[in-house]
Formats: C-alpha cells, sequence, structure tokens
C-alpha cells in the first residue's frame, strides 16, 4: 500500500493505532522522493537522514512533508533555487517552518522553485526544469513548482508553498492539487526569502482542502518578528469545515469568464471556460448562490503591469542583500563593485536581471510618479473593487488560467489567445489585497488538469476554506495522484 | 572673505547609544570593542529577516522632535534608501523620507552665544533611521564590523540659516548636550557616535543664495570649524579671483590631514536612492496622549538649568555656562548642591580645579577618583577651619592622584591648628621673646605684623589657622 497516497487525517489514524510507524511513512516518502526526482526534477535536497518523530495528537505530528528552497531551515541548505545561495546554509528557521517542526512534523526534502520565486514557469531554478507529473513535456507552473509536482506525485500529502502573485494558486492549478494562501500576515514571513514584500504569502499545497486547512492552522500565528503578522488564535480552520454551503453568495467577473469576450479562442480555453460554467451550475444546484458581476475591463487589463512594476520594485530592494560579501560565493574582483557585479552577473539568471533592471527603472526618481506610484494607485483601485465585491459576496470564484499546463516549449506562447491578460492574471489581486485565495481542481481537459480559484476578504479564511471544501466535495478531483498517460 | 555672506546648513547624525536594542532587531545595542559581538541576522541582511521597530527609538525621536518645536506625525513609517555600499548590508537603509513624513518636521532651536545674544536654527526635518556597520579600511583590505548597523540614528537636518562656523559649532554643541540631558546619546564623537555633513555657498548679500558645496562625514566639532572655514575661504578666493563659476554643486570630502576638502562626486554623479516605503513596517499611528506623556518627561535641558544656575543659586553666567557643558558635569554639580555644598563654591571647584584637572589628563568628570560626597567632606574641613585652603587643594591634588578617601589625608598631624587657646600660648611666647619688635609695632611701623605672623606660622609648621592667628595677634598686639 502506498501510504503516501492518504490524506494527513487517514495517516494520522494509522500511526495513531500504531499500523504504520513515521519511520515508515519517511522511508517511503524518502524512496518516492528519488523516484519522482529522477523523473521530474522536483528537489534540490533530498533528506536522506530525516528523522521519524514521536507521534502525538497533533495532526501532523509523524508525517512527511516537503518545503520550497525559499523557506530558511536551520542547518540545510537553502538556496531559493538560485546560484547566488547555491552553497547557502542558514542558522536560522522560517517561522512557519518552525512551527511545523515544533509539532513534529517531517521535512525530507527542500523543493525547486523559480529563482527566488520569480517566475511561472518552473524553468529558471538553478538546479533545471520542473516536470509536471501528469504530463512531463508540460511546465507545472511556478515559483512553487517542486512543491506542487510532489504533492501531485504522491510524495507526501503536503509541502509549503509561497505565492506573491500566484506562485502557489497557479500551479496547483497545473497539477491538479490544491494551492491555498491565507490572508497576508496570517502566516510570518520572517525566514522566508523576500520576493515582493508587500505581496509575499507563504501557504501550502495539498491533494484536498481539509489537509490545506489543518497545514496552516499549525503554521499561523503572530511572530513578534513579523510586524505585519496578526494574532489569528480565534480562527480554526480545519475545525470551521462543515462542508455547509447552502446560501452562501458566490460570483464570478464576466468580462473573465465569457467566451464571448475572447476573439477566437484556442480549443483549450474554450473548453476550460466550459468546464468552469458547468461546474458554476453544479455549484447553484446545491443551493449556493453564483451572480455574474462586471469590473471595468480597464482595470482588469492593467492588473499584470501594476503586478509587474510593484513586484519588480521591491524585488531589486529586496536582493540587495545578496553580494556575496557576507554569504553566498565570493566574487572576483579588486574592489567591493567588482566583486558585487561578478557575484551578481555570474549568480542571476537572465529572468531575474531583467527584473531587476524593470524594478530599478521605476524606481528611479523621474519614473517612480509615473510607473510606481500610479502601481501603487491602481493596486488601492482593484483592491476596492474587489473589497466592493466583497460587501455583497462570500467570494470571487474564477477559473485558472486559460487551460491545462502548457507545454515546455516556448511555441506554445503563439497559440495563446489575444486578451487573457486579466485570465491568466487575476490572481495577483489575491495579493494585491491579501486576501484569503484558494485553488482546487474543477476538471480535465485532454487528459490534464484545470482548477478554479475562489478568494474572499482578508480574515475571512474560514469562510473561503469552507466554501472550496464544499464545492470539492461536489466534484471527484479530491486525493487525486498524477499519473502520465503516456 | 566678510565682503561675501557664508548660509551654513547642517545635518547632524547622532546615534543613539541608550536604547537596550537596535532600531530594527533585538541585537543589544552596545558600544563594543570586540568586533561583530552585538550582532543577530538581522544586522547582516541574511535572507529572511525583517525589521521589528524599536518604540524605545520612536519614543526618544518623539522627545527630540518635541524640544525642537517640530511638527509629529499623526502616523509614522519608514522608507528604503536604497543603495550599494559595504557596510550597508540589506543594500538598503530603512530611514524616514520625505521630510513632512518625517517624525520631526520643520521646527526651530534658539542657541546662546557666549556674548549673551541669541541666534534662532530653523529645523527642516528629524528623522529616525538605522546606522551602517562599520567598515576600516587597511592597505589592502577592509574589515566589517557589524556592531554598528542597525543602531539607532537620529538625523537633524537645519536649513540653510546658519553664517559662522562658530555658530554651527555653537549648535552643534548644544544639540549634543540636549541628546546628552535627555538619555538619548552618550554622543561621543570619538566613538562616531556624532558625524556631520555640512553645506555651505557664499553670496553677495543675506537675500540671495549661492551655490552649495556639501561637506560628508566631517566627524568632529573641530573639524566642522576647520571645514566651514576652510570652504567659506576657498569659495571666496574663487569669487574674488573671477572664477565662481569653479564652485559647483558637487560633495566634497573634508579631510582632516591636508586640512582642505577634496571632490568626491558631483551633482551629477549623485546618486539616485530610490526612495519608496518600507513594506514590512506597516504605518503606527502615533497618539496625541503618548506624545504627552513623552513631551512631560522631557528632562530639565541646558539651558534651563544654566537659568537656574544664575537666577537660583547666584552664580555668574560664565560659570554657569561651563557648568552645563555636558550633562555629566552638570551632574555633578547638582549632586553636589543635593548634598549641601554651597552652589557658589561647588561651582568654583568644579569650574577651576575638577575641569582643570580633567583636561590634564584627559578624563571624564564621571571617570575622576572624586565623587561630590568626598569634595563635600573636603569642604566641610575647610569651612569648619579644620584645614587651611591651601591644605584643601592639596588634599583634593591626594585624593585624585593617590585614588584614596579624603579622610586619609586629613590627620591631626596636618590639621590646621584653629584653636584659640593654643594659638593664643604660642602668640604669647611670640610677643614675649621678640620686645623690639613689639616695640616697632606698637610705634606705628604697621608691616611688623605680617613678621609675627609668619613667626607663627614658623612654629607651627604653617598648620596656624591664619584667620584665627591675625585676629588674635591684632588683638594681643593692640592691648
Amino acid at each position: 500500500m502506498k501510504y503516501m497516497n492518504l490524506s494527513i487525517e487517514e495517516l494520522h489514524k494509522l500511526l495513531k493505532k500504531g499500523e504504520v510507524t513515521s519511520k515508515d511513512l519517511i522511508k517511503e516518502s524518502l524512496e518516492l522522493s528519488h523516484e519522482v526526482q529522477e523523473k521530474y526534477n522536483a528537489f534540490v535536497t533530498i533528506l536522506d537522514d530525516a528523522k521519524e518523530t514521536e507521534v502525538t495528537d497533533n495532526l501532523l505530528s509523524g508525517i512527511p512533508f516537503g518545503v520550497k528552497d525559499n523557506y530558511s531551515t536551520k542547518g540545510v541548505l537553502s538556496t531559493g533555487s538560485s546560484n547566488t545561495l547555491k552553497n547557502y546554509v542558514p542558522f536560522f528557521d522560517a517561522t512557519g517552518y518552525e512551527k511545523l517542526k515544533n509539532v513534529g512534523a517531517v521535512m525530507v526534502n527542500k523543493t525547486v522553485m523559480d529563482e527566488f520565486g520569480m517566475g511561472g514557469t518552473g524553468t529558471t531554478g538553478h538546479t533545471g526544469t520542473v516536470r509536471n507529473p501528469w504530463d512531463r513535456t508540460r511546465m507545472c507552473a511556478g515559483s512553487s513548482s517542486g512543491s506542487a509536482c510532489a504533492v501531485a506525485a504522491g510524495v507526501y500529502p503536503y509541502a509549503t508553498g509561497s505565492d506573491t502573485g500566484d506562485s502557489i494558486r497557479k500551479p496547483a492549478a497545473y497539477c491538479g492539487i490544491v494551492g491555498y494562501k491565507p490572508t497576508y500576515g496570517m502566516i510570518s514571513r520572517y525566514g522566508l526569502f523576500a520576493f515582493a514584500s508587500s505581496l509575499d504569502h507563504l501557504g501550502v499545497l495539498t491533494r484536498n482542502v481539509k489537509d490545506a486547512a489543518i497545514v496552516v492552522d499549525n503554521m499561523k500565528g503572530i511572530d513578534e518578528k513579523d510586524m505585519t503578522s496578526w494574532d489569528s488564535s480565534n480562527i480554526h480552520l480545519a475545525d470551521s469545515l462543515d462542508g455547509n454551503i447552502k446560501g452562501k453568495k458566490l460570483c464570478y467577473i464576466k468580462e473573465i469568464c465569457n467566451l464571448e469576450n475572447y476573439k477566437n479562442p484556442s480549443e483549450e480555453l474554450t473548453k476550460h471556460l466550459n468546464n468552469f460554467k458547468d461546474k458554476i451550475d453544479l455549484i447553484r444546484k446545491s443551493g449556493v448562490q453564483v451572480d455574474e458581476v462586471s469590473v471595468d475591463n480597464t482595470l482588469l487589463k492593467a492588473i499584470a503591469s501594476t503586478y509587474v512594476i510593484i513586484s519588480c520594485a521591491e524585488a531589486t530592494s529586496n536582493m540587495s542583500n545578496l553580494t556575496g560579501l557576507s554569504f553566498g560565493p565570493r566574487g572576483k574582483g579588486s574592489n567591493f563593485k567588482e566583486m558585487v557585479k561578478d557575484y551578481r552577473t555570474k549568480g542571476f539568471s537572465t529572468l531575474i536581471k531583467r527584473r531587476f533592471v524593470i524594478g530599478s527603472y521605476v524606481l528611479q526618481r523621474e519614473n517612480q510618479e509615473r510607473y510606481f506610484k500610479n502601481a501603487q494607485r491602481v493596486r488601492r483601485l482593484l483592491v476596492d473593487e474587489w473589497k466592493k465585491i466583497f460587501r455583497e459576496y462570500d467570494a470571487v470564484i474564477l477559473p485558472v488560467g486559460t487551460g491545462p499546463a502548457k507545454k515546455l516549449q516556448t511555441d506554445s506562447l503563439d497559440i495563446l489567445t489575444e486578451g487573457t491578460e486579466a485570465l491568466e492574471e487575476h490572481l495577483q489581486v489575491g495579493n494585491f489585497g491579501g486576501f484569503p485565495s484558494i485553488t482546487i481542481p474543477d476538471g480535465f481537459i485532454d487528459g490534464l488538469p484545470v482548477g478554479l480559484n475562489i478568494t474572499g476578504n482578508c480574515k475571512t479564511d474560514a469562510n473561503v476554506l469552507n466554501i472550496a471544501y464544499g464545492i470539492e466535495s461536489l466534484m471527484n478531483y479530491k486525493n487525486q495522484i498524477a499519473k502520465e498517460e503516456k | 572673505m566678510s565682503k561675501y555672506y557664508p548660509t551654513i546648513g547642517l545635518e547632524m547624525h547622532c546615534e543613539g547609544s541608550e536604547t537596550k536594542s537596535k532600531v530594527f532587531s533585538p541585537a543589544k545595542n552596545e558600544y563594543s570593542a570586540i568586533p561583530n559581538e552585538n550582532v543577530v541576522a538581522i544586522d547582516m541582511g541574511f535572507p529572511g529577516i525583517l525589521p521589528v521597530v524599536n518604540k524605545e527609538a520612536v519614543r526618544m525621536s518623539i522627545m527630540m522632535s518635541s524640544i525642537l518645536h517640530c511638527r509629529i506625525p499623526e502616523y509614522m513609517y519608514f522608507e528604503r534608501k536604497n543603495y550599494y555600499y559595504p557596510d550597508l548590508p540589506k543594500g538598503y537603509q530603512i530611514t524616514q523620507n520625505p521630510p513632512e513624513e518625517c517624525v520631526g518636521n520643520g521646527g526651530y532651536i534658539d542657541i546662546e552665544r557666549d556674548d549673551g545674544t541669541t541666534f534662532r536654527v530653523d529645523i527642516d526635518n528629524l528623522h529616525l533611521e538605522e546606522d551602517a556597520a562599520r567598515s576600516t579600511h587597511f592597505l589592502n583590505t577592509t574589515t566589517i564590523n557589524y556592531n554598528r548597523a542597525g543602531a539607532p540614528l537620529f538625523e537633524l537636518v537645519t536649513k540653510p540659516c546658519l553664517h559662522s562656523a562658530n555658530d554651527a559649532v555653537l549648535f552643534l554643541e548644544y544639540m549634543r548636550s540636549i541628546y546628552q540631558y535627555c538619555g538619548i546619546s552618550e554622543a561621543d564623537a570619538k566613538k562616531g557616535q556624532i558625524r556631520c555633513d555640512v553645506n555651505i555657498s557664499i553670496s553677495d548679500d543675506e537675500n540671495t543664495l549661492g551655490t552649495k558645496v556639501e561637506m560628508k562625514n566631517v566627524n568632529s566639532f573641530y573639524a566642522v570649524r576647520d571645514a566651514i572655514n576652510f570652504e567659506i575661504q576657498r569659495q571666496c578666493d574663487l569669487k574674488d579671483a573671477g572664477r565662481y563659476d569653479e564652485v559647483v554643486q558637487e560633495t566634497r570630502r573634508w579631510d582632516e590631514e591636508s586640512v582642505s576638502t577634496i571632490t568626491m562626486r558631483s551633482k551629477e554623479d549623485a546618486l539616485d536612492y530610490k526612495y519608496f516605503v518600507e513594506p514590512n513596517i506597516p504605518k503606527f499611528k502615533i497618539s496625541p496622549e503618548w506624545v504627552k506623556e513623552i513631551q512631560a518627561s522631557i528632562p530639565e535641558l541646558p539651558y534651563e538649568r544654566k537659568e537656574k544656575y544664575i537666577n537660583k543659586f547666584g552664580l555668574t553666567p560664565l560659570n554657569a555656562k561651563k557648568l552645563i557643558k555636558t550633562k555629566e558635569i552638570s551632574d555633578y554639580f547638582e549632586e553636589c548642591i543635593k548634598l549641601g555644598i554651597d552652589p557658589k563654591e561647588a561651582g568654583n571647584w568644579i569650574n577651576e580645579n575638577i575641569i582643570a584637572y580633567m583636561n590634564k589628563n584627559e578624563l571624564e568628570i564621571t571617570e575622576i577618583y572624586l565623587t561630590p560626597k568626598m569634595l563635600k567632606f573636603i569642604l566641610d574641613n575647610f569651612n569648619s577651619g579644620k584645614i587651611s585652603s591651601k591644605q584643601a587643594k592639596e588634599i583634593f591634588n591626594k585624593v585624585l592622584d593617590e585614588k584614596k578617601e579624603p579622610s586619609n589625608f586629613i590627620s591631626k598631624e596636618n590639621a590646621q591648628i584653629s584653636d584659640a587657646n593654643e594659638l593664643g600660648k604660642i602668640i604669647d611666647d611670640i610677643i614675649n621673646s621678640n620686645p623690639t619688635q613689639v616695640e616697632q609695632y606698637r610705634n606705628g611701623k604697621d608691616r611688623v605684623f605680617d613678621f609675627f605672623v609668619g613667626q607663627v606660622m614658623k612654629s607651627t609648621r604653617g598648620k596656624a589657622n591664619p584667620v584665627i592667628t591675625k585676629e588674635l595677634l591684632q588683638k594681643k598686639l593692640n592691648k
């Protein structure tokens, strides 16, 4: 029997009954890690010496899990999938990881990501491309690529992720699993390698909503090391899941979801949006009110550029600590400037450098008003727009992306349907507002999973998860394990 | 140079040495001789670190803002100043910007000159920020000490409103003492806790401003004076020579060795710091109640003490001014008063003897062995006539040099003879054995009186109380 395909609760029961030991689970998870590494290249580090822990009443005790490589893990290589930190072994734990460790969860690997979380393809990590476990010629999306791949492939029930634009929720959709980022500040960011601090969230990838709730219950909490964290001790996510969603009010944005808005839609897009509408019908039938709302298209089209400007600006500043001086492989040169230049030139991938240039440009004195300040204004407008929706609705429900996982070959970009920016990038609004946001699988297109997303107002995580939990139970994609047809 | 009108603006950085921890990290904020002793991950900018604001440092900044009559914002937040430098581990400094968003905006302070006149210094802003690490350059290598990285730093920016090096230094000295009086900083330039940037321009009259030249890292008040005077002279010389176009807006470095300023970078090369809001520190409200509470806790400031010394204790303005020069000296003085020493007497002893001793031995008043209590002991003995003023001075020196309690130096052997009976007997003997001189005195030769005093001193080996001796001699000789 393959234990790692089970849910957290199922594993906990078995552990409690003594039908399996923590050691057995770790052994199996490590074997699977090597297998998945071979096939899909999901890990930076596999911790072959991971030790079993005592099984307590905590649901996570004794159970293996994966950690995204931008989490600072004491004594364990943490690279952020970047050459700039390829040998960096931190001396402190990220709070989010430390909390899991403290309840007896067992980290068995560190997962590959797009370099420092920048990128949505899983192709920019310093250890190479992560492949989709449903079809290895396709990407997992990113940046939590390795975490999504491993959870989908059944290496363990969950892996941690981080989400600055859609880095948990997009790969979750591409890999047919659940990806949840809670409200901004619910999980401390201390020890997460900063990408764009005002947008960065920690979160989790699982195969069902309840597991996501259980994991975040254990990661969240106010942290004196993070001033943006807040006290959520009165929120009990897993306990709030009753699946009773009758009478809930959801809405979708017609400019994003209606096929007639797209000129010459691709076959994939057509199937994806039709599937979404089918699922909306299903949800309505269960007693949930789902309305169609309209949002100004100009505003929706501005999402992507707003995100690029703000995230690149913050990133260029956040990553200025990477000089190779006090950590990282020191660059060559006869003075500080030369050493830093050498280190950064060699260490960063082209994509990241491009983003740094954008970030620097938009922050320059003469450009700041036009780009950075305007982006912040648009961010505010978008957040206000979503908040307005939340005054009337429990959550917004939208399809994730334009279809299933894309081919790794870049020529697939050519067949992108015109005007799909908002569909591709609307998840970023969840980061602009710090909204709780969860992606769950909602079907298959040509044998490949697709997902839908539910996003609610800040601090309504319990409600959002419960809606996702209810909707999940209407469909048959819960706990699915990736399998390649070919 | 007098035909031009110089205008000076100052940026004064003062390290807040008196908080327990650093301004955005829990590392100990303490001057240490051991490099990298007081460092946590945050101070070195390791991946994943986040800043947490030190409330105590904010309190201090609000106190300073209040003293400078600045506007305190309703909400406070921080910005990032981005630039690469070896001593800046994160690649950005957390600071405040623009001026109107700083903890102190606008404002003024009045400064007194030695001649009793005053002048007003207009404040542009006061902001709270973090200090950089300290780099030390050797021939082929540079070392970085992160002890200072993240220490609270208060930066005070004046308007271009000063017009002489003297006024500039008076202002800086007064600000330094305020930092000390308020328990915010030791403000010790030797420890690098005070650093200044100086902006200077010259013009034909007071209604226009010339080209501004900035001088960075002027790290002592002596250097500020020299640098200002040098730079004014340099600019005046160029203007006199018809080459004022060579005075360009630039940043120059004050070089102590060559006693001159050297070009660092021109305006064109000025860094764009790409300021933006520090996203990890949410905007926080400064409640009016808190501000009131802080304002109520502002201690007596140097000028207030000076007023008190003059008006209540009757000291001369000069003596009062000397006593408030540092908080430590002033505190020493106040302790003396508390112990019951006459203020004038305490003031004189401190200003004449103690400060001379401090200067000679390059010591701070807190480092000398003699405590106010010991001073009182010496002065009590003097005032009761047990010791002479000469002896008091001798004992004072012995206490300081030998680091021993003054009681060790006051014994029967060296005690002054103030007992009238004992002195009377000695005087009687001298009068009896010197009839010729007695005759001369009584015939009106007053000068002989000194002969008798000398004889008494001689026979007591100088221990006779001179006042009592004179009194008794007069009485007995005039009989």
